[in-house]
């Protein structure tokens, strides 16, 4: 296993958190869009998108690229922080989010977004689609490795196990997904609305490989992602332990901000607290 | 006419797929657990490579054949109309059309033709469903001539078609001689009295009709409308100016269908224009003999000859 130098992951750490920042400042000044799930999974979205997948911001159609689908596509706040921190677009056109003739749309559009592979926003689809991609690009022997972030409430959706069927009786192993587990969704905790456990147990039933990693500990998830790749023969799953609104205090945890952004009185607040946790790093 | 020859349009579709599969290497085919039921068995067993096998699982295989098109590959994906345009709405929608990703689907046993199974099987609403989502092209053949052409028109085009196909054998009236373009209606009639708009299994019985009609002095236009969206606006429109009055004709509900679209094109075209809706009436269809249940439920060269004559009297000749 590669044991990531520090400055690599500090690198990262602090990626993350500006990351946050857009997250939060995007969100607000839209007065909408969510916050909560956005922000629990900017540390996998920071690893992925500055260590893991090749690609290619200047060219977002070079063939050789790996696969990125965002399946809780309300996350969209967080992959469009991160596509233009990769320089995808300027970070200038992030305070367009949810605007009318925005390329930003409040859920991820193919059409509209450099760097989005396939539109998703209906919960439940995306991994379907990356299955067929990763079916796609073995089938055709290429290398290219397709990675999907799926919600814990998104996994109450039918159709993500008929994907996860699918994907191990096909044999389509260059698959990732990861398990952005929040623990929760819109009308509350997920444990309250729908019962998902034991994930683990279920993935595994289904023919698929499983990791567990803490999503907010970019060295271990550095790790995981490197460990996924080894001897791979199945399907594989991350379950990324997470905390919703991470990095935002009076957010954390908080389900309120599922589906909602921090009014504007609380936004320099906020914006000050992640400026804080730079000295940290 | 009886003497046709007679084929399923699923029959022709299985078949010209396996063709075009020897043709177009990077047609990939995805099927939900009826391979034999939609003919993609016979490309399963040319290309098992190049088939995939979804289970009963409609959802999972359109999203699965939206990320085959992305990376490089046609995939054809059937199953029963029912379960592609129903079950399957949300990830057409959502994941196929919204990406505008180059899937084909292919639905099959559509309408109250497909017989014994009964109304859960029963697509009348597949037409309504796919034709509505921005960007799907719908193709709704007459026989197997005109479903291997279309078929090959839908590979051709970029973008995501819908193909309306059917269970019982319908005898063949397309020429060998004509051609098929995607979007454009087929005249396969001449009359100026009024004109019989029809798609699907229904154009046989447009075409009985008109001929029946015309042994009474009455020479009906018909129209074959293969491609329901885009609709041919030109030759519609030619037609109501021409003959001032039109049936439509499909089995598929009223609302939302071939007859739908021409309504709603055609309240831009002319005002007073009778049009006269043959259908499924907003009911759900019932098991028995394709044949019997089209008379029944007014799918017939007799109901279609019938409205034309209402037309007539509507329009005081």
């Amino acid at each position: 296993m590669l044991n990531h130098p520090k400055e690599i992951v500090r690198d990262l750490e602090e990626k993350a958190l500006l990351a946050r920042q857009e997250i939060v400042r995007m969100t607000t000044n839209a007065s909408s869009g969510h916050l909560g799930g956005s922000l629990s999974c900017v540390d996998l979205l920071v690893a992925l998108y500055f260590h893991q997948l090749r690609h290619n911001p200047s060219d977002p159609s070079w063939p050789d690229r790996d696969r990125f689908i965002l399946s809780k596509g309300h996350a969209a706040p967080a992959l469009y922080a991160i596509l233009a921190l990769s320089g995808y677009f300027p970070k200038e056109e992030l305070s367009t989010f949810r605007r009318m003739n925005s390329r930003l749309q409040g859920h991820p559009n193919n059409k509209k977004t450099p760097g989005v592979e396939i539109s998703t926003g209906s919960l439940g689809q995306g991994l379907s689609g990356a299955v067929g991609m990763a079916l796609g690009f073995k089938i055709s022997g290429r290398e290219n490795h397709v990675y999907a972030l799926l919600g814990d409430g998104e996994l109450n959706e039918g159709q993500i196990w008929e994907a996860a069927m699918f994907a191990s009786h096909h044999e389509v192993v260059g698959i990732t997904a990861l398990v952005d587990r929040n623990h929760g969704q819109n009308d509350g905790r997920t444990e309250k609305v729908m019962s998902i456990e034991s994930l683990i147990a279920k993935w595994m039933a289904f023919g698929w490989r499983v990791f567990e990693v803490n999503g907010h500990n970019m060295k271990d998830i550095l790790d995981v992602l490197d460990r996924s790749m080894e001897d791979r023969n199945k399907p594989t799953v991350i379950i990324a332990e997470t905390v919703k609104g991470k990095g935002v205090s009076f957010v954390e945890g908080n389900d309120a901000y599922h589906a909602k952004s921090l009014p504007k009185q609380k936004l320099d607040v906020a914006l000050a607290e992640l400026e804080g946790m730079r000295s940290a790093l | 006419m009886n003497h046709l020859p007679l084929v399923s349009t699923r029959q022709a579709f299985g078949e010209e797929l396996c063709e075009l599969g020897k043709k177009i290497e990077n047609i990939v085919v995805l099927n939900a657990d009826l391979s034999v039921s939609t003919r993609t068995s016979f490309f399963a067993e040319a290309f098992p490579e190049r088939f995939f096998n979804a289970g009963i699982a409609e959802q999972n295989m359109m999203g699965v054949a939206a990320g085959l098109s992305t990376t490089g590959f046609i995939p054809i994906v059937s199953t029963l109309a029912v379960f592609a345009a129903g079950r399957a709405y949300d990830q057409i929608r959502n994941t196929i059309c919204h990406s505008a990703l180059n899937v084909k689907i292919a639905g099959s046993h559509s309408g109250i033709s497909m017989g014994e199974d009964g109304s859960s099987h029963q697509s009348i609403e597949d037409i309504a469903l796919m034709r509505v989502i921005p960007g799907m092209t719908v193709l709704v053949p007459a026989d197997g001539l005109e479903t291997k052409r279309a078929l090959r028109a839908a590979i051709e085009h970029e973008g995501p078609v819908y193909m309306r196909l059917g269970r019982p054998e319908v005898a063949a009236i397309t020429h060998r001689k004509s051609s098929f373009t995607l979007g454009r209606a087929k005249i396969l009639r001449n009359g100026n009295d009024a004109t019989i708009v029809a798609c699907g299994i229904m154009v046989f019985q447009a075409l009985k009709a008109a001929d029946v009609l015309k042994c009474r002095g009455i020479n009906v236009r018909v129209i074959n409308m293969h491609t329901v969206k885009p609709l041919d606006l030109e030759v519609l429109s030619e037609a109501a100016e021409q003959t001032g009055g039109i049936v439509t004709a499909e089995d598929h509900s009223v609302i939302g269908g071939l007859g739908s679209a021409v309504l709603e094109a055609l309240a831009w075209v002319r005002t007073k224009l009778p049009v006269y809706q043959i259908g499924i009436r907003d009911t759900f269809g019932e098991s028995g003999n394709p044949d019997d249940l089209m008379r029944k439920y007014g799918l017939s060269w007799e109901n279609i000859a019938k409205a034309v004559e209402e037309i007539l009297s509507v329009k005081g000749v």
